[in-house]
């Protein structure tokens, strides 16, 4: 095993350690309460694994967050003129032919502002973004996660309320005594 | 230099989850889980995800909290008046020397396949990872022309709300239900009141 | 926990501007970090937080827990109602591209922007109210023996 593999997979490897660790809660505790707890840390460990997965690295160009820069300042014309805006509209190694043709657009925005569109086009940014989707679909994982969370808690105070314990062991004496 | 803040947070992160599992009173646990995600949100920030360290950071070190605080004020083990709960009261049983070892060797198993996939899996950061080539690039691609006429900056709000959007509908009805569940279960009325009181009666 | 004066004061003092946060949160979400689960979270962590410190009745006078629970519903209409509106006006179920419109342009947002806007809306109110109600049902609970 080569240094290069070795930190290439060690993030995947925290992430199994921490997720085993929400295991072994999950199984060993007999108290209902920790079991909720370490479901909750597995679940965390399970979106630090997709988020892992989808960051990209690159030794040359800058890798930031999926948040496109500059989108935001050509959406009202009279930003254009500025011309660092447009600057930084980014690219991708394999963009498509549709880039291309926005990039002319800007290009041409910019010399019909007359500030030399020129003189900043070889500026524009090498940008990559990391991956979209996972954060997508962690991001509704979360929410749903508290939900359910929420909900295994609402059970737990009934069965407080009905057996007067929240330890797994005594409750199922309890379940037994009634048979 | 920016392992100089990982490897600090992941450490962090490892000697939370491993107190967490060993200690054993509740409070302290719930707090615990409250540190355990916010550095989890932390490492998410550096691994380029805002938006899930964000929600993160809200859900799991906020309402999770309060929600699990509020759940282990209503269970105490004692039945003593309101004000009077002791710290003793949060303590849990240790598992049975016989559960902890068969859990143990269970989890170090499940540890042990799982790594045994990684060995198999694209390095960290890799361009050429499968999750990179499809369909990422044509979503952060396609986004700034699709969305309007200057695209949407934000790409995973595009995603999230337009390319996926019914995923999110779905989601969305998910969190509906789950809260109609809480209400319905926890929702005060005499009727369901009185025969709770009654059963307690029964089985205490 | 009113009767700690540092609390109190603090928690005044951080409400109103973890609102605004959410707010932008919510409107911003396009242009920066952000969206209607985060917002929603955000939202409802100020009343909770409004709730904790001055009681569950100041929480509850302040978002009354039977405009809470409508809201619940509220926003997962508003959701569907998007993707029905854009059937009504031709497109596919929740195909934003019918919604454009030439009412003030460049003010309004229209199209795509237009749908994402109003669809992250309603994710932010059911997600708020889902909390809030949440939080509600089990701080009103009281303690059996």
């Amino acid at each position: 095993m080569t240094p290069e593999t070795f930190f290439g997979l060690f993030n995947y490897w925290i992430v199994i350690c921490l997720m085993m660790t929400g295991f072994y809660i999950v199984i060993s505790s007999g108290n209902l309460i920790k079991t909720v707890i370490g479901l909750n840390i597995f679940q965390t460990s399970v979106f630090l694994l997709y988020i892992t997965m989808g960051k990209l690295t690159d030794p040359v160009k800058r890798v930031t967050a999926p948040i496109l820069e500059g989108g935001h300042g050509d959406s009202h014309g009279d930003h254009s003129a500025h011309g660092e805006h447009v600057a930084q509209v980014s690219f991708e190694e394999h963009a498509s032919e549709q880039l291309h043709d926005a990039v002319k657009h800007a290009h041409a925005d910019l010399s019909e502002a007359g500030h030399g569109g020129a003189e900043h086009a070889h500026e524009v940014a090498e940008v990559l973004y990391s991956n979209p989707l996972p954060s997508v679909l962690m991001l509704t994982a979360i929410v749903v996660g508290i939900a359910t969370t929420a909900l295994a808690l609402a059970l737990i105070v009934r069965i407080r309320e009905d057996y007067g314990t929240i330890e797994e062991d005594e409750i199922l004496e309890l379940d037994k005594e009634l048979q | 230099m920016m392992e100089f803040i990982v490897i600090p947070i992941l450490a962090l992160l490892f000697a939370t989850a491993i107190t967490v599992a060993v200690i054993r009173n509740l409070w302290a646990a719930v707090m615990f889980t409250g540190i355990y995600s916010f550095l989890g949100a932390s490492w998410m920030l550096i691994l380029d995800a805002p938006d899930v360290a964000f929600t993160e950071a809200a859900v799991g070190a906020g309402v999770s909290t309060i929600l699990m605080l509020a759940t282990l004020s209503l269970v105490p083990r004692s039945s003593r008046k309101r004000g009077s709960i002791s710290n003793s009261d949060f303590e849990t049983k240790d598992p049975p020397r016989r559960r902890v070892i068969s859990s143990l060797l269970v989890v170090i198993g499940t540890g042990a396949m799982l790594i045994y996939g990684t060995l198999d899996m694209p390095l960290f950061g890799s361009a050429d990872a499968a999750i990179q080539t499809y369909p990422a690039p044509s979503f952060i691609e396609k986004s700034q022309t699709e969305m309007g006429e200057h695209g949407l900056p934000n790409v995973v709000t595009a995603v999230l709300a337009s390319y996926r959007g019914y995923d999110t509908l779905g989601e969305t009805a998910v969190i509906f239900t789950a809260g109609i569940a809480v209400l319905l279960i926890l929702r005060k009325n005499k009727a369901s009141d009185e025969i709770g009181a009654g059963q307690s009666e029964v089985t205490s | 926990m009113i009767d700690f004066p540092i609390i109190r004061v603090v928690s005044k003092f951080m409400i109103p501007y973890i609102l605004l946060f959410g707010l932008y949160v919510q409107f911003h979400g396009d242009f920066g970090p952000g969206g209607g689960f985060q917002a929603g979270v955000i939202f409802a962590s100020a009343i909770i937080l409004y709730g904790l410190v001055f009681g569950l009745p100041a929480a509850k006078s302040v978002a009354p827990e039977w405009f809470v629970e409508k809201l619940i519903a509220l926003g997962l209409v508003i959701y569907a109602g998007t993707g029905f509106t854009c059937i009504a006006l031709g497109g596919n179920f929740l195909d934003y591209d019918v919604l454009d419109h030439h009412v003030l342009p460049g003010f309004l947002p229209h199209g795509q922007h237009l749908g994402i806007f109003v669809v992250e809306l309603g994710v932010g109110i059911t997600v708020t109210s889902v909390m809030i109600v949440i939080y509600y049902a089990f701080s009103a609970r009281e303690r059996r023996a």
